[in-house]
């Protein structure tokens, strides 16, 4: 352990004697002390007497360090340092250690907080105006030239974006259809009118929360992939190395995913249809509804158009998720946090603009008299 | 002479190697306290394997790591902090925490391990930085610095609780001649000054003759270590074929035939 013994000679010198062991585990308490007793005495001269220090490492010198600077030069001198420990005191320039501190970072302005911000929405904005321009030019020569599509990438993210999100899908479609089933017929028994329940589903499930509840649940498995992949890329300069070697990266990297989502969004969302319908058909026969009447019913009610006002959103979802999950991907900055919050970017901007379309979406169904 | 001390590592018929794979059989040496120690090797020897398995992130096949007496292979729980204690490492990317400053990558070891007061450990932390000649430094952020400034950054981070054994994995792997031969003069610096023993993973020839005291030689084909001793001693008088080949820097003899034959 390391002590310290406060005496002051007759010379009218304050002596520190420092004894022990000095690394990071024993100084604290003598270096507290240490302080105090030089700044207790502001007109004695202070000498720091080490001739019984058995050890001394970086904590320990920036002891000795930390007590000279307690005082213009000479007034706190070092005694009796062995020659090893003395090395490494000698290696600072004990009034140049002070002096390194960095400048403290200005404060900015409230108004230059509000314009930093505003100019870097104002970037984000530009940026997704050139990536759609981008991607529409490239889907367009995907389209007109499908052998230059690199076929072997898109069955691959299409094997990742929709069979393995198929036991996902399924559970959270059935869960919804019992929900939804059972919410609405406890309530509706009360009129006898469970058989409507059918009804609600299926216009429900197959115009609105079939399409949406895939899409956000595909923003949050695959959006964010694809983000965490191409940022990955992007800073490990894969996406450079495309760039210099002459390859679009639009063409390379979002393309194969764009159409991947666009092959399988809408058939994850027919297949989170169906299963939601069974979930509420299964629901029902506790309420004395078969499942032949409750399909019955739905047939009734739900046209081809309601059918296609879903299934058509599902086009749409699917660029937009691939879309954003790739911008966000090609967006992201250097740093290990930078792949975490391109994640995070592209699931939340991913969602935002998910329901702000399908609002915009229910405006024109309106509109149109679908 | 440095190095003439006691063994603080022994290695110990060390089975190196992932999983199935074996890279090295039988591997045993010593590291003298205080001397600078280089594990050389070409391309996929098992250096960096090596070193993994001397640090304890990787459970090797047989044999035994002993650090200043402990065995980190078998230790566990408190026994496995202590050695952990006794050494630091800095990794061939450096592996500096990106969302902090250079100072608060050196002061996170410190704030962990020691009850020290803020003020205390920000200077302890500036004077690590300081000796790596990053004192001006402190607040940037790692990608606002250069690849070399990363890996003395990375020295500091190692060397804040004053461990007794430095492993450096490729410190100057990537790095231009100039910064090289800083890094190189740095480690030299630590070892004479503060008395830190030194294992360097590299195969960099003019980082090697710079700072090696001594070496040993890896070589995947024959499994296991083909020389041991003094660098220029092995360049000048070595029988071994191998390492003659490595240490004047000549291709395989049959590269070029094979190639041809296809």
């Amino acid at each position: 352990m390391a002590a310290l013994t406060i005496s002051d000679a007759p010379d009218g010198r304050r002596v520190l004697a420092l004894s022990g062991r000095l690394d990071a585990t024993t100084i604290r308490r003598v270096w507290a002390e240490g302080r105090e007793a030089i700044v207790a005495a502001p007109d004695r001269r202070v000498v720091v007497d080490a001739s019984k220090v058995d050890y001394c490492d970086g904590a320990g010198i920036a002891l000795l360090v930390d007590l000279i600077r307690q005082r213009k030069a000479g007034d706190v001198q070092i005694a009796h340092l062995a020659p090893a420990f003395e090395t490494l005191l000698q290696q600072f320039d004990i009034r140049q250690v002070g002096q390194d501190l960095d400048p403290p970072p200005r404060r900015r302005p409230a108004i230059e907080e509000v314009g930093i911000v505003a100019a870097g929405m104002g970037e984000d904005l530009r940026q997704q105006v050139v990536f759609i321009g981008e991607t529409a030019a490239a889907l367009t020569h995907a389209l007109l030239h499908p052998s230059t599509i690199r076929w072997k990438d898109v069955w691959r993210i299409c094997e990742r974006v929709g069979a393995d999100a198929l036991p996902i899908v399924a559970l959270i479609s059935f869960l919804l259809g019992v929900i939804l089933a059972f919410q609405s017929a406890i309530p509706m028994r009360r009129f006898g009118a469970e058989i409507f329940v059918a009804d609600l589903i299926g216009l429900a499930m197959l115009r609105e929360l079939g399409p949406l509840m895939t899409a956000i649940l595909l923003a949050g498995r695959s959006g964010a992939a694809f983000a965490a992949e191409i940022g990955t890329m992007t800073v490990n300069q894969e996406v450079d190395a495309l760039t210099t070697m002459g390859l679009d990266p639009v063409r390379f990297l979002v393309t194969p995913r764009i159409i991947a989502a666009l092959l399988m969004t809408p058939l994850l969302t027919l297949f989170a249809d169906l299963i939601s319908l069974l979930g509420g058909a299964i629901t029902l026969q506790s309420f004395s509804i078969p499942i032949v009447t409750f399909m019955h019913e739905v047939e009734g009610i739900v046209d081809f158009t309601d059918f296609m006002a879903g299934f058509v959103k599902s086009f749409v979802f699917a660029v937009l998720i691939a879309g954003i999950g790739c911008l966000r991907g090609l967006q992201t900055s250097a740093g290990a946090s930078a792949v975490g919050d391109a994640a995070t970017r592209a699931v939340v901007s991913g969602i935002v603009l998910l329901v702000a379309v399908d609002g915009v979406f229910a405006i024109l169904y309106y509109l149109l008299d679908i | 002479m440095p190095g003439d001390g006691e063994p603080i590592i022994r290695v110990r018929d060390l089975g190196v190697g992932y999983e199935d794979t074996v890279l090295l059989e039988h591997v045993s040496f010593d590291v003298r306290r205080g001397e600078i120690f280089v594990i050389l090797g070409g391309s996929g020897s098992g250096k960096s394997t090596l070193l993994k398995h001397m640090i304890g992130l990787v459970e090797p096949a047989g044999g035994s790591v002993f650090i200043d007496g402990d065995d980190i292979v078998t230790a566990s729980g408190d026994a496995r902090h202590a050695i952990l204690r006794k050494i630091g490492v800095m990794y061939q990317s450096g592996a500096l925490f990106g969302s902090m400053t250079l100072a608060e990558n050196v002061r996170l070891p410190l704030e962990e391990y020691t009850d020290l007061e803020s003020d205390e450990i920000e200077l302890i932390a500036r004077m690590k930085l300081s000796l790596v000649g990053l004192g001006l430094f402190t607040g940037h952020l790692p990608a606002a610095v250069s690849g070399g400034m990363q890996k003395r950054a990375a020295i500091a981070r190692a060397m804040a609780l004053d461990p007794a054994i430095l492993f450096l994995d490729e410190p100057s792997a990537g790095l231009d001649p100039i910064t090289s031969a800083e890094l190189d003069a740095l480690i030299r610096r630590l070892a004479r000054n503060l008395g830190v023993t030194f294992v360097v993973v590299t195969h960099e020839l003019p980082s090697i003759f710079a700072i090696a005291d001594r070496v040993i030689m890896l070589d995947r084909r024959r499994k296991g270590i083909v020389a041991e001793g003094d660098p220029r001693k092995l360049r000048d008088e070595s029988t071994d074929a191998w390492v003659r080949q490595f240490f004047n820097r000549e291709p395989e003899p049959a590269t070029a035939a094979s190639v041809g034959a296809r």
